[in-house]
């Protein structure tokens, strides 16, 4: 991932309340950078999907939202992490319509397609990592 | 508990989201409307999320359940005013909400409702349809 970070915000995502929350600072955010309005509602959207993953399937964690600057573009990078199961295949947890629940196994692949970068670190019976990024 | 309120309008059901959901206030949205329509015997549910800024795949899914439930039960749904942004994401993200029909805005979601409603009790809507979903 490249880019310097400027300034950054930690959100907990503890329950399903978070996750409303999480969508509103990441709208701010969005809006802060003038992400137009659709790309606002793709960022948003995508911070929803992880965020349900990161309490659904990692029971429970972090979100730690910044700015990023390279050369004379600047984007929003977001970095959801939690200390669950992990994810033992990330290709196949990336396929859409794999799901390990009752979901639609849409949050992954959809997150990855709405971002512009997209990271997954996952180390089974020690956590994962997403991180993801929009350009302006 | 918070809950999304139901109005009833003859025999149909009309619901206005107006908050950012979180999941269980969803779900209990959805176990409330098919009480409800079993309740009342309502024959069409309208929907409205032209106030909604984002559908993910939870919220998707939501809608698509409460419009398969209201089917068993012989009624109709449809999902009107979804913002241009929203069908834009939701596309990308990979959700075509199968089995859901959408409409611009109330007045044409009544319309179709109403429509779907009489052609059904006049027993034209089922000849001929081999379709299974
Ligand atoms: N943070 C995580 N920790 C552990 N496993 C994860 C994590 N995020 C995703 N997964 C795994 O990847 C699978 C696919 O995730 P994805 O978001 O695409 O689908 P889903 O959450 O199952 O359903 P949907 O998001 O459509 O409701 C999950 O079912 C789960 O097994
Ligand atoms: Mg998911």
């Amino acid at each position: 991932m490249t880019g310097i970070v400027n300034k950054t915000e930690m959100l907990p995502i503890k329950d399903s309340s978070d996750v409303v929350f999480v969508r509103q600072r990441v709208r701010v955010w969005t809006t802060q950078l003038k992400f137009s309005l659709v790309e606002q509602t793709k960022v948003v959207t995508a911070a929803s999907e992880l965020g349900r993953n990161t309490l659904e399937h990692g029971g429970g964690g972090e979100l730690e939202i910044s700015e990023v600057v390279d050369g004379i573009r600047k984007g929003l990078r977001l970095k959801f992490s939690d200390k669950g199961p992990g994810i033992p295949d990330i290709k196949l947890a990336l396929s859409d319509g794999y799901t390990s629940k009752q979901g639609m196994g849409l949050g992954l692949g959809g997150s990855k397609r709405l971002m512009n970068e997209f990271e997954i670190e996952s180390t089974p019976g020690q956590g994962t990592t997403i991180t993801v990024t929009r350009w302006k | 508990m918070e809950r999304i309120p139901i109005l009833r309008m003859g025999n149909f059901l009309l619901v206005t989201i107006q908050v950012d959901m979180h999941d269980k206030l969803a779900l209990t949205l959805q176990d409330d409307l098919t009480a409800k329509i079993a309740d009342v015997g309502a024959k069409g549910v309208l929907i409205d999320i032209s106030s909604l800024e984002i559908v993910d795949s939870f919220i998707g899914r939501t809608l698509a359940n409460i419009a398969s439930m209201a089917r068993v039960l012989d009624a109709q749904t449809v999902v009107v005013g979804m913002q241009p942004a929203v069908a834009i994401t939701l596309v990308e993200l990979g959700m075509s909400l199968p089995g859901i029909r959408t409409a611009l805005n109330v007045e044409s979601g009544m319309e179709y409702l109403k429509e779907t409603v009489i052609d059904y009790r006049n027993g034209e809507d089922y000849d001929g349809d081999s379709e299974q979903d």
